[in-house]
């Protein structure tokens, strides 16, 4: 029993190599906050986005085994949230001149913070809400379910002129999303999954991840929990999309497309189901990756001869490297956790 | 004594299919009792209404815990395993890729008080209920010999320890009531001869009844004080070992004579 104990304490929530490469990161986030280079830091931002976006898809895919594709419609949420809230009035007067925002909202500026907070707290609450009819269906359906949802909440915000702009956007929106705010969440978000899956109700996400009927019979409350995981994982998705509309300062709804809840089941599978040290690592490479392959999309002139750019080239290379990556790694995709 | 299971009246048809048909069992509490009967005779139907998997489509189920009776049939399977019914699976269902020990800490999750943002931020409360259900989850992986596997995954065990550690899981839950599927499948005399010591032991220890479908003879006949026996969803005999051992009717199920 004594030898039981020490091997539980020396047992760590974090391995020497995980801390290490904990520390390089830190360290290389703190010298590009101070460069001047903003390309760099728009790249290094976003890629603290994204770590949050893989996961928070991560959560509900990876480790309660629920096949979600919600994604888009949640960071719309969010995206839009932090917009209205933080633009200032008379920049919302600009923006809304086909037809004026609603009265109550006219005059609002948060500061950012609380407003991202919102975000997530609206997305969350939408997440709860549908969350109670999708979470009852089986997988494929869960997945179409949730897909469609995505695809309603962008129509809708094209159509809902005096609140979302519509197609026209809204622009303006100030840019606090830098190199510490985006990293500043991905660190909570971060912690919140380690803590949240060392946790009992982590490890009874993955208990229903694993084998519902089983997961039942022990008394757990499959609803419950899947609403849970659910609401969570849409608040991070809202966080995120707050955070990406600061970032680009002008957002419109067929930016929540599906394919960008596609970039981010790349990340997931990349990083391997249920591994949080992998999404974060494979967050930061796709990220940068589709940055560096953005010639891909456009003309490339090799001094002889100009290739004409094929736009879309680089979802092409991406979803050729998802199903490779799925065909040929099937089985460690699975065993991350 | 007092009646801890009654199953009245309790017919699961699937279709054309009678599985259980018109079924009656009074389950005294702190007994061992057996169900027997050649395959497909509707054993694992008769748990699976019992834990709420399956609606009966006609009676009902009356746990009876704590001298206050809740009618089961109709509740949800976790709500069932809360008031304190918990099982074991004919073809064994862990958590496969998760460890042995969090196959068992899972187990406890149903007592929970703590919520889960206590749990993200590892308030004192959690914290404290966490500890006891470790020292609980390592307490029974002693119990059921599987501590040295703990960080093992729980699927990389062979059979007989699979077996062993979801017994441990259903232990975790806390239940008055036991229900066990074909727990020595697959084991052979001499784990077996094991098994039944275990099922004794733990029944004194955790004040548990137990009800357990069984194919072995010599494991059923050795530790159930009452048996009944099915056959094509029909309760054919009930009684004690002995009398159940000398019932024409049983003996010619087994056989197979019409
Ligand atoms: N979900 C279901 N749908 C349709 N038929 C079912 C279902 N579950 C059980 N049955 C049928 O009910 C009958 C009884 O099955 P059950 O599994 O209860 O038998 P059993 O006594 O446990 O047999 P075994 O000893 O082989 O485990 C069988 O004919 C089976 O095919
Ligand atoms: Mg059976």
């Amino acid at each position: 029993m004594k030898a039981n104990m020490k091997t539980a304490k020396s047992k760590k929530l974090i391995d020497n190599r995980t801390f290490i490469s904990f520390v390089i990161l830190i360290i290389a986030l703190i010298v590009i906050n101070f460069t001047d280079n903003d390309y760099i830091k728009r790249i290094t931002s976003l890629c603290g986005i994204y770590v949050i976006l893989g996961l928070s898809m991560q959560l509900i895919n990876g480790f309660t085994g629920l096949f979600s594709l919600g994604h888009a419609g949640f960071m719309a949420i969010g995206a839009y949230t932090v917009a209205i809230l933080t633009i200032a009035p008379e920049d919302k007067v600009m923006n809304f001149f086909m037809k004026p925002i609603l009265p109550f909202l006219a005059n609002v500026e948060w500061w950012f913070f609380p407003s991202l907070i919102m975000a997530g707290i609206i997305a969350g609450v939408f997440g709860f809400l549908i969350g109670a009819p999708v979470l009852r269906l089986t997988d494929d359906y869960l997945a179409i379910a949730t897909l469609g949802f995505a695809e309603i909440i962008r129509v809708v915000f094209t159509n809902t002129q005096s609140l979302t702009n519509g197609a026209l956007g809204l622009k303006a929106i100030p840019n606090n999303t830098n190199v510490l705010w985006s990293w500043a969440m991905a660190f909570i978000t971060i912690g919140f999954m380690v803590f949240l899956m060392k946790g009992s109700y982590g490890k009874a996400f993955k208990a229903i991840r694993e084998d519902e009927i089983a997961a039942r019979s022990m008394g757990i409350n499959l609803f419950r929990h899947k609403v849970m995981s659910f609401t969570f994982s849409a608040f991070l998705a809202g966080v995120a999309g707050g955070l990406m509309a600061s970032l680009l300062g002008t957002i419109d709804p067929n930016m929540f497309r599906i394919t960008l809840t596609f970039n981010i089941l790349l990340i997931m599978v990349l990083g391997g189901l249920g591994n949080i040290k992998g999404t974060v690592i494979s967050a930061i490479i796709v990220t940068a990756a589709m940055e560096v392959l953005r010639f891909l999309d456009e003309s490339i002139n090799l001094g002889f001869i100009q290739l004409e750019g094929i736009p879309g080239m680089r979802m092409v290379i991406f979803s050729m490297i998802l199903m490779a990556v799925v065909i040929f790694r099937k089985d460690r995709l699975l065993k991350g956790n | 004594m007092r009646i801890m299971l009654k199953i009245e009246n309790m017919t699961m048809k699937f279709g054309g299919v009678i599985a259980a048909n018109n079924f009656n069992a009074n389950i005294e509490k702190g007994r061992i009792v057996g169900l027997i009967g050649p395959n497909g005779a509707g054993k694992t139907t008769i748990f699976n209404v019992v834990t709420g998997v399956y609606m009966p489509t006609e009676g009902r189920v009356i746990f009876n815990p704590d001298d206050r009776e809740h009618v089961i049939s109709g509740l949800r399977p976790d709500e069932i395993a809360k008031l304190g019914v918990c099982r074991t699976f004919q073809n064994i269902r862990l958590f496969k890729d998760l460890s042995v020990l969090d196959n068992v800490f899972i187990g406890n999750h149903l007592r929970i008080e703590s919520n889960v943002f206590s749990s993200i931020l590892r308030l004192p409360g959690y914290i404290k209920e966490e500890k006891e259900i470790l020292k609980k989850s390592l307490y029974l992986l002693e119990r059921v010999g599987l501590l040295q596997e703990k960080d093992e995954k729980a699927h990389s065990l062979p059979y007989g320890k699979q077996r062993r550690l979801e017994i441990a899981r259903a232990l975790a839950t806390n239940p008055r009531l036991l229900l066990l599927d074909e727990p020595a499948a697959g084991m052979n005399p001499q784990e077996s001869r094991e098994l039944m010591q275990f099922i004794l032991d733990i029944k004194d220890e955790f004040d548990l009844t137990i009800f357990l479908i069984e194919h072995h003879m010599e494991v059923v006949m050795g530790i159930c004080e009452e048996i009944f026996v099915l056959d094509h969803g029909e309760l054919i005999a009930q009684g004690n070992p002995e009398a159940i051992q000398n019932n024409q009717r049983v003996v010619e199920a087994y056989l197979g004579v019409e």
